[in-house]
C-alpha cells in the first residue's frame, strides 16, 4: 500500500452541540446508569419527554389497582380467603409501565409475580383471585385477551413468547409478544436460548427482566458477577435497555419504543427494569432468615406509586379530592370482583380429567368412571 | 377399538417408498394442505435433515415454512409451544431422541398441560419428530428409546410407526391432531424396508393397533423397530407349529387396550417386546394392563423381552446383546409355550 500524498489528513469535525442529548446522558448517569424520567422526588430528570397527562393518569390508576390487589391479597390470605401468592407491591411501575405499552392483540407471558402486569392488560381481577385460590376458574383466560396463566416454572415462558411472536410475524400481523422474568430467571438456559432464538429469527418480542434484587433468598450479587443485566442482550445481537423500574413513566417510555420497534419488524429488545422486592417471596416466606433492614434501605423512598403521586400533585394533575375518588373507585372495583370470585363454584371431582385432550382417550374415560364410582357419583350428576 | 373403514384405507394410487420417503411425503402433503404447518429444527432447512426427512421442502415451501433454528433443543420445543398457542401447527424435529433431554423441561412442564391449564382456551396442535432406537451401530447417545418418559407425561400422544405406509398415515394424523404428539421414528427402519404407500391424503387414526400376523397360541406385543424382530421370531415359531399373533401398537397414547386384551384372551400367553431399558418401560405398563384385565385367561406368566438397565451400548460388537433380536423373542415364545 502506498501512501497518498494528494490529500492531507483532517480530523472529522465534532458533531454540533445537542443540548437535549447531553441532558439525557447526564440524567442517565445521575440516575445510576439507567433511564429515568422522574426522580424519586417526583421531579422531571430531563432525560426525555413525559407521556401526555392522560397517559400519566392512566398509569397511576393502573398502579393503584395493582397495589390495591397486592394489599388486599395479604389480608385475604390471612383470612384464609386466598392461597399462597407472591406479592409484588413496590414493583408496580415495573409491571404496569411495561404491560401498558401493549394492546389486547399482543401476547403477555407473566410469571407468578406479575399479577400487576396481567391486570394492566385486562385480566379480570376475579380471574386473578381465582388463580391464587387454586380454582380452575383462574385458568379460564378471557377469549378477548392473549394473557397466559401465570408461569410457575422459571424462564420456560421465554421461548413461548418467541414462538408466539414468530407466529404473529408469519401470519403477517404486527402484534408482539412480551414475556417477564426475574434476575434469578435470567440464570436459566431458557432465558438465554430465547434471546438467541428471538435475535436469530427476528421475532417481534419484548423481554422484560425485572431485576428485583432477590431470587427467593439469593441476592443478585450471588446470582451472577454481571452488574448490568441488560448487557446480556449484547451477547445475542439485540438491543438491551436499562431502566429505573420504579419510574412508571420511564418503563412505559422504553417499553413503547421496544414495542414499536418490534411492530416495525426490527426485532426483539431486552429491558432490565431495576426495582426491588420489598415484600417477601410469597406471603408464606420469612425474609428475616436471609436479609436485614440494611439490605432494604432506601427502597421505601423510591416507592413507585408515591413517586408518580407526588409528580401528579406537583403538576396539578391530581388533587386530594380526585385521589380520594380514584381510591374509592379502585376499592369498589376490587370488592365487586371479589364477590364474583366468591361465586365461582368449586370444581367437581371428575373435572381433573377434563381438558387433557380434545377427545378423551379410552384410558381417561375409564379413569373418569373410576373417579365417579369412588366418589359415589353417577354420570348424570357428575 | 375396531378399525374404521374410511376411504383413505383403500387408496387408489400407491408408490413404493422407504419409511424416510414416506415421512417426507407426509410432511410435503401437510405443508401443502395447511398454511399453518411449519417445520423447524436443526439442519432441517437447506440440508433437509440429517436423515433427509425434510429433503426439498424448504425449496418448495420457502424458508418461512421450513427453517433451521439455532442449536438448542429446549428452545426448539419451547418456541413450538408458543407457535402452537398462536394458532400454527408446529412440526419440530429433534435430531435424535437421545438429544431430546435438554427440552424435557418444556415437554414435562408445558407441552402436555396447555389445554388443561387454560381449560381448552388454548391447545397445542404440535408434533415433535425424533429418530429413535438402535440396530445401526450409531455413536454414543444416538440410539435411545425414551418413549416411556413421554407416555408417562399426561396430555401427550405417543406414536411409533413400523412401516412406511403407517409412517405416512400416522404422521398426517399426528400433524392434524389438535393435541401434542411425539412421533418416534425407528432409525433402523428408515431405509431398510420399502412398500407401497398411498400417494394421496392417507390417515390412520391414532389409537388403533395393527394385527401384523394372526395366531392362536401366543400374543407378541411390540411397536416401531421391534415389529420386524417379532415378525422374524413369529415366522420361526410358526415353522415349529406355534401360532403367533403379532400386535403392532402403532400408538402408545392412546393405547389400544381392546386389541391387546382380545388377543391375549384368545391365546392365553403374552410376550412384550421393546428395546428400551427394562425398569419402568412401557412394556411394564402393557404387562400390568394384561395382568389386571385378563389374568384369568393367562396360561403362562407374561414375559418381557427388553433392553437392560444400562445405558444403550455404542459397542458394535455387542450391540445386539442389548437390543432384542429374533432369537431372544423366539426363546420367550418357547418359554411361555412350555410353561
Amino acid at each position: 500500500m502506498t501512501r497518498s500524498k494528494s490529500k492531507p489528513k483532517t480530523t472529522p469535525a465534532p458533531p454540533p452541540p445537542d443540548a437535549a442529548f447531553d441532558a439525557a446522558a447526564a440524567a442517565y448517569e445521575q440516575a445510576g446508569n439507567m433511564f429515568q424520567l422522574i426522580a424519586p422526588d417526583g421531579t422531571s430528570t430531563g432525560a426525555g419527554e413525559l407521556p401526555n397527562p392522560e397517559t400519566r393518569l392512566r398509569l397511576y390508576h393502573e398502579m393503584r389497582r395493582a397495589r390495591h390487589f397486592d394489599e388486599r391479597g395479604w389480608v385475604l390470605y390471612r383470612q384464609g380467603r386466598l392461597g399462597v401468592f407472591p406479592p409484588f407491591g413496590g414493583m408496580e411501575a415495573s409491571q404496569v409501565g411495561t404491560a401498558a405499552a401493549l394492546t389486547a392483540d399482543d401476547w403477555l407471558f407473566p410469571t407468578y409475580r406479575d399479577t400487576g402486569a396481567a391486570l394492566t392488560l385486562g385480566l379480570p381481577i376475579a380471574r386473578a383471585l381465582a388463580y391464587w385460590r387454586t380454582s380452575p376458574h383462574g385458568w379460564a383466560m378471557p377469549e378477548n385477551l392473549k394473557v397466559l396463566p401465570f408461569y410457575i416454572p422459571i424462564a420456560t415462558q421465554y421461548p413461548h413468547a418467541v414462538g408466539a411472536a414468530l407466529a404473529e410475524k408469519r401470519k403477517g400481523t404486527n402484534n408482539v409478544a412480551m414475556a417477564y422474568i426475574g434476575d434469578g430467571g435470567s440464570s436459566e438456559g431458557d432465558f438465554h436460548e430465547a434471546l438467541n432464538f428471538a435475535g436469530a429469527l427476528e421475532a417481534p418480542c419484548v423481554f422484560i427482566l425485572q431485576n428485583n434484587g432477590w431470587a427467593i433468598s439469593v441476592p443478585t450479587r450471588s446470582q451472577t458477577r454481571a452488574t448490568n443485566l441488560s448487557k446480556r442482550a449484547e451477547g445475542y445481537g439485540i438491543p438491551g435497555v436499562r431502566v429505573d423500574g420504579n419510574d412508571v413513566l420511564a418503563t412505559y417510555h422504553v417499553t413503547r419504543e421496544a414495542v414499536e420497534r418490534a411492530r416495525r419488524g426490527e426485532g426483539p429488545t431486552l429491558i432490565e427494569t431495576v426495582t426491588y422486592r420489598v415484600k417477601p417471596h410469597t406471603v408464606a416466606d420469612d425474609p428475616s432468615r436471609y436479609r436485614t433492614d440494611a439490605d432494604n434501605e432506601g427502597w421505601d423512598a423510591k416507592d413507585p406509586v408515591l413517586r408518580l403521586q407526588t409528580h401528579l400533585m406537583n403538576e396539578g394533575l391530581l388533587t386530594g379530592d380526585s385521589e380520594a375518588a380514584l381510591l374509592e373507585e379502585v376499592a369498589d372495583e376490587f370488592e365487586a370482583a371479589l364477590k364474583e370470585a366468591d361465586a365461582y363454584p368449586d370444581p367437581e371431582p371428575a373435572e381433573i380429567l377434563d381438558h387433557v385432550f380434545a377427545e378423551p382417550t379410552p384410558q381417561l374415560r375409564r379413569q373418569r368412571e373410576q373417579i365417579l364410582n369412588e366418589q359415589g357419583l353417577s354420570e348424570e350428576n357428575a | 377399538m375396531t378399525a374404521t373403514a374410511s376411504k383413505s384405507d383403500t387408496p387408489a394410487d400407491t408408490k413404493t417408498m422407504t419409511m424416510i420417503a414416506a415421512i417426507n411425503n407426509a410432511l410435503d402433503l401437510a405443508l401443502e394442505q395447511d398454511d399453518a404447518v411449519h417445520i423447524f429444527g436443526e439442519d432441517v432447512g437447506v440440508m433437509g435433515g440429517v436423515f433427509r426427512a425434510t429433503d426439498g421442502l424448504q425449496a418448495k415451501y420457502g424458508a418461512d415454512r421450513v427453517f433451521d433454528t439455532p442449536l438448542a433443543e429446549a428452545a426448539i420445543v419451547g418456541m413450538g409451544i408458543g407457535m402452537g398457542l398462536a394458532g400454527l401447527k408446529p412440526v419440530a424435529e429433534i435430531q435424535f431422541a437421545g438429544f431430546l433431554y435438554p427440552a424435557l423441561d418444556q415437554v414435562l412442564s408445558h407441552l402436555g398441560r396447555y389445554r388443561h391449564r387454560t381449560r381448552s382456551r388454548y391447545h397445542l396442535p404440535m408434533v415433535v419428530r425424533a429418530p429413535y432406537g438402535g440396530g445401526v451401530h450409531t455413536p454414543e447417545q444416538h440410539a435411545d428409546s425414551p418413549e416411556a418418559i413421554l407416555a408417562h407425561t399426561p396430555g401427550i400422544k405417543v406414536v411409533i410407526p413400523s412401516t412406511p405406509a403407517d409412517a405416512k398415515g400416522l404422521l398426517l394424523s399426528a400433524i392434524h391432531d389438535p393435541d401434542p404428539v411425539f412421533f418416534f421414528e425407528a432409525i433402523k427402519l428408515y431405509r431398510s424396508v420399502k412398500e407401497a404407500v398411498p400417494t394421496g391424503d392417507y390417515r390412520i387414526p391414532l389409537g388403533q393397533a395393527r394385527i401384523v400376523t394372526e395366531g392362536d397360541d401366543v400374543t407378541v406385543i411390540c411397536y416401531g423397530g421391534m415389529v420386524e424382530v417379532a415378525q422374524k421370531a413369529a415366522a420361526a415359531a410358526q415353522s415349529a407349529g406355534i401360532g403367533v399373533e403379532v400386535i403392532d401398537l402403532r400408538t402408545l397414547v392412546p393405547l389400544d387396550t381392546d386389541t391387546i386384551l382380545a388377543s391375549v384372551q384368545k391365546t392365553g400367553r403374552a410376550v412384550v417386546v421393546t428395546e428400551a431399558p427394562r425398569t419402568g418401560g412401557f412394556h411394564s405398563e402393557i404387562s400390568a394392563t394384561i395382568a389386571e384385565e385378563a389374568i384369568e385367561y393367562l396360561r403362562a406368566p407374561i414375559v418381557r423381552v427388553t433392553g437392560f438397565d444400562a445405558p444403550y451400548p455404542p459397542f458394535t460388537a455387542i450391540e445386539d446383546v442389548y437390543r432384542p433380536n429374533a432369537v431372544r423373542v423366539a426363546r420367550a415364545i418357547k418359554a411361555v409355550m412350555g410353561y
